[in-house]
């Protein structure tokens, strides 16, 4: 089948949900947009996120997942906005086609005017670690352990031990033990922990679970079935140092180290991918290297906050919106440049003229900071300062631009962002 | 007596500083610092009185789409109940459709506070 739209969303979770209202609002008809998911519902992530804390930032108070994601489908639906769902997106080109499959279609060839990658991102498995030992039933990524429990309605195990400190391991041992499991201990390689720091408290310090730093798995034990780990603290090259060898009889090990991007269909549109965030290189726009093709929310960087995938992914829509109707000038991008303990900025490119009070640049640092300085240089020449109490890898932060820093900004060839320690901040 | 936390009201996470005296812990007498909004205070002041969280889980629910919907507390309960509300929330059986917001349970554990649907499920 030969189908034509407008506007195509690859993933019907918060940010393709958020990009086709952005889309819509800027005076897109509601038919011109089609949403592409391949679960069966609308929501992505969110449905299976039972926790509260979404939508502080975007809505003013805290809603569990389900809701948040419920407000965008309601919208979409009273919008009227196309959407499939059990469709899998197969292929996209450079000329934006989109291949995909689902039971009530067959295969559809699609020509779009503009894409829009709304994909998300994947958990990091076992295989992404080469753990050692036995391949026996009970490792999960917390993210599939979730979908069991909270949305399968299983459960995975009853004594858990769980390897890395993201959001979303934490999140997991507190629902395991809600649920009756015991979490035996939350491992982190490293010597601090992604996840929030909210979530180490009422997650894991509310039931009295251990979290050990600098520690990981070494090995994992098991014929049928997980029978236990060996866990072992690690050196500052974050070598497991052999005396500390300790092992915990447990039937669950979960994996919450790191999420990745999703973008296995946008490689074959060839776009070009930041090597440290895996997502695409996108300008202020949220368009990718390639015209007509834009990108957001986790398959771009991975957020800590759906607010800010919904904020970036109505941008995304606003843009695509901007690109099916007028289209963008020619204008040279100007590139920002990530320095001296600044691991990225998104957006990596962006049109001088364009960038307005709006602009937000989000970033994230290396390590752990306290009373630093994030400044952001415009052709070498400081233009602001921005004050930080504390800056954490786990914790994306954002800056805008104003005023006289904004005129600066938009004249410059580059924007460098880097922190400042010490004596002068 | 001086206690130090994290504040849990929303992703900032602030390191909260509380003193009080363990014998008056009327909220006027308990002095926080390290908040950066009114929220924190209140949470604090909270966490040493009668400390308490927002519950959220599953109930069994019977419908030809989900094996379970998801339920929060429309309230925060006192920490120390969470288990009992575990307890309880375990026992319930909800039939579809439901809606989005509706009581699940009222008056469940305290007073004033209903256990609430937070997913639409049609059939």
């Amino acid at each position: 089948m030969e189908q034509r739209i407008k506007i195509a969303i690859i993933g019907g979770g918060p940010a393709g949900l958020a990009a086709a209202l952005g889309a819509y609002e800027s005076g897109i008809k509601a038919e011109d947009i089609l949403i592409i998911e391949r679960d069966s519902c609308l929501g992505g992530i969110l449905n299976q996120c039972i926790h509260a804390g979404f939508g502080l930032h975007r809505f003013g108070e805290e809603l569990t997942g389900p809701e948040y994601a419920e407000r965008y489908i309601k919208k979409v639906r009273e919008a009227d906005i196309g959407f499939i769902t059990d469709a899998m997106v197969l292929a996209l080109n450079d000329n934006k086609d989109i291949t995909y499959i689902s039971p009530t279609t067959g295969i559809v060839h699609l020509k779009a005017e503009a894409v829009i990658l709304a994909m998300g991102c994947r958990e990091r498995t076992r295989g992404a670690l080469n753990i050692p030992g036995t391949r026996p039933a009970g490792i999960y990524t917390a993210g599939t352990a979730q979908r069991f429990v909270n949305i399968e309605g299983y459960m995975p195990g009853k004594e858990v031990v769980i390897l890395g400190s993201g959001d979303i391991g934490l999140i997991m041992a507190r629902r395991m033990t809600l649920e009756g499991a015991k979490v035996k201990a939350v491992c982190e390689l490293m010597p601090y922990s992604s996840g929030l720091a909210r979530n180490i408290a009422q997650c894991l310090d509310d039931f009295q679970i251990p979290l050990m730093l600098s520690h990981t798995v070494v090995k994992i034990h098991g014929k049928e079935r997980v029978t236990g780990v060996t866990i072992a603290e690690v050196d500052s090259s974050l070598k497991p140092i052999p005396d500390t060898y300790k092992y915990i009889s447990c039937d669950t090990l979960m994996l919450s180290v790191g999420l990745i991007p999703e973008n296995e269909v946008s490689k074959g549109a060839d776009i070009e991918i930041d090597r440290v965030t895996n997502g695409a290189v996108v300008d202020n726009f949220r368009q990718t290297s390639k015209s007509g093709i834009f990108a957001c929310g986790n398959v771009l960087h991975v957020h800590d906050l759906v607010d800010f995938v919904s904020m970036e992914s109505e941008l995304a829509g606003r843009s695509a919106a901007k690109y099916v109707t007028e289209g963008f000038s020619g204008e040279n991008k100007s590139d920002t440049v990530p320095k001296g303990g600044v691991r990225y900025v998104v957006p990596q490119k962006y049109y001088g003229s364009s960038i307005d009070e709006k602009t937000e640049f989000f970033y994230r640092v290396g390590k752990n900071y306290r009373n630093v300085s994030l400044n952001v240089l415009a052709d070498g020449t400081l233009i602001l300062k921005k004050k930080l109490v504390r800056a954490a890898p786990g914790e994306m932060g954002n800056i805008s631009l104003k005023g006289e820093a904004l005129d600066k900004a938009r004249k410059a060839s580059n924007l460098v962002f880097t922190i400042e320690e010490g004596e002068n901040v | 007596m001086k206690k130090t936390f994290t504040c849990v009201v929303c992703p900032i996470g602030c390191e909260l500083h509380i003193e009080f005296d363990p014998e008056d812990i009327s909220p006027e007498q308990i002095k926080v610092s390290g908040n950066s909004c009114p929220r924190g205070e209140k949470y604090a002041k909270s966490e040493i009185v009668n400390p308490e969280r927002t519950l959220t889980s599953t109930v069994k629910l019977n419908s030809k789409i989900l094996p379970v919907l998801p339920v929060k507390t429309d309230k925060p309960i006192s920490k120390d109940k969470i288990f009992d509300a575990m307890h309880i929330i375990n026992g319930l059986i909800v039939s579809a459709p439901v809606n989005a917001g509706n009581v699940i349970c009222k008056d469940f554990i305290n007073k004033g506070v209903n256990l609430v649907a937070c997913r639409t499920v049609s059939e």
